[in-house]
């Protein structure tokens, strides 16, 4: 089936449309995001066909707008991604998010023997890049270095 | 501005150099009492005989006093008081807090939630900055400089810290590597690509003797079982990397072998007679290296 035309069926008319999310990662993101909680409409699919990265997913969220902030998130699992804010059926705005130099307070220390993980504190880590790729988030204590693949979102 | 001790990272060369210095003068003279009127915590949430006494024979050689526990028995600890609470209490009784703990990161956290400067002497499998500055004290005195020093790297380089941070502590100075290793505990590849982009030659190798000829230092750690997911590669490696009097025939006459201790059986005790076992050496040096970094950190020492 073609994407674009799935993507044209479920389009919304205000809120957040989420793409270029790697295939693997839509649910880091509806984590990150916290959209089981979220009470309007959220569609997402995964593995549409993608030109540019093979496989990718996206979401769809009515009537919600994310703050830099949020979008700052994204990108610590979905580095590629780029995020639509919708009004009446049309794109306003196109973000795409950038890996910041530090990320503090919502992933967990996958090092079982960190303090963060012991005793109430925020955590931090300093980013580690190869290019635009995240290779991993450097403990800011136990300076273990946790792997993009084992990130865990702290709620 | 408070300055803390947590990771050997925290110091430039410079400092290190200047610590080197400064336990230099201690040693020559350790009768310099100017902790006189100071007090220093020792917090050892987790217990280590050696490493407090060390610590405490540093601080009452400089005249200091010393407040603490060394373990968290009889404490507020163990009622259940959390670290935080811990550490910004007794921040308000002392001038510098000596921590050690079996959490990673512990004294990193601490160091930013106390008043006063912070020295890990431990925290779990992640730093223990003081050993590395006696390690490089004891290397500096033995060879008589610190640069050019090939050292070689022999037992459990993949979990042991010690290991890591004399390293990344002596990348400073054009030193060269040979690790010896067991495979399923080999240098892991994050310190071996520091190496590279600093340009740093390294050899890495499974046999002990094949390089010890070419050794300044030859640095010994414990090969632990309880590190081996296999128990068949254990029992295959655990002599392997057992230092013999045997070995040293033909090695350097500068060469001197060191160990942070304690030592099961990695050194059999045939070395120990011998001109180049330094390792009991280095505990004394312990004492100097700590007096140059707390007088350091306090500033008291010019
Ligand atoms: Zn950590």
């Amino acid at each position: 089936m073609d994407t674009k035309k799935q993507m044209n069926v479920r389009a919304i008319e205000n809120g957040t449309v989420i793409d270029h999310i790697p295939a693997d990662c839509l649910f880091k993101i509806i984590n990150i995001l916290d959209l089981e909680k979220e009470t309007g409409q959220v569609t997402f699919g995964t593995n549409f066909e993608s030109k540019r990265m093979g496989k990718k997913a996206i979401i769809k969220i009515a009537d919600r707008y994310c703050a830099d902030e949020e979008v700052n998130r994204i990108s610590i699992v979905a580095p590629m991604a780029c995020v639509n804010t919708i009004r009446n059926y049309q794109v306003v705005e196109k973000r795409t998010v950038k890996a910041p130099e530090e990320v503090e307070g919502f992933v967990k220390c996958g090092n079982p023997r960190c303090i963060t993980n012991h005793e109430r504190i925020r955590t931090r880590f300093e980013v580690q890049r190869q290019g635009n790729a995240i290779t991993g988030l450097r403990c800011h204590f136990c300076e273990k270095v946790t792997t993009p693949e084992n990130i865990v979102i702290v709620k | 501005m408070k300055k803390s001790l947590v990771s050997i990272t925290d110091f430039t060369k410079e400092e290190m150099l200047r610590i080197m210095d400064f336990a230099a003068e201690f040693e020559a003279d350790p009768c310099q009492r100017i902790l006189l009127g100071k007090v220093i915590a020792t917090l050892f949430f987790e217990p280590s005989t050696r490493t407090r006494l060390s610590f405490e024979s540093a601080i009452n050689r400089l005249g200091g006093r010393v407040i603490g526990f060394s373990d968290t028995n009889n404490t507020s600890v163990t009622k259940g008081e959390t670290f935080h609470d811990t550490i910004t209490t007794i921040a308000n009784y002392s001038d510098m807090i000596v921590m050690r703990h079996s959490l990673e990161g512990a004294a990193r956290y601490a160091s930013e939630i106390a008043k006063v400067p912070v020295v890990n002497a431990g925290d779990g499998a992640n730093q223990h900055p003081s050993q590395t500055l006696l390690d490089m004290y004891s290397i500096k005195k033995t060879q008589g400089t610190l640069d050019g020093i090939n050292i070689m790297m022999v037992g459990d380089l993949k979990y042991g810290r010690t290991v890591h941070s004399l390293l990344q502590a002596m990348s400073h100075f054009k030193t060269t590597f040979t690790f010896v290793a067991p495979p399923e505990l080999r240098m892991p590849d994050e310190y071996k690509q520091q190496l590279y982009d600093l340009g740093i030659p390294y050899t890495e190798t499974t046999d002990i003797g094949e390089h010890i000829n070419e050794a300044d230092i030859v640095y010994m750690t414990r090969v632990q079982r309880e590190r081996f997911l296999d128990l068949m590669e254990y029992e295959k490696v655990k002599n392997a990397y057992i230092l013999k009097n045997a070995m040293l025939a033909d090695t350097k006459p500068n060469m001197r072998i060191l160990h942070p201790l304690p030592r099961v059986n990695e050194i059999d005790t045939d070395v120990d007679d011998n001109p180049k076992a330094y390792y009991f050496n280095q505990t004394e040096n312990g004492v100097y290296v700590r007096m140059a970094i707390i007088s350091y950190l306090l500033g008291v020492k010019k």
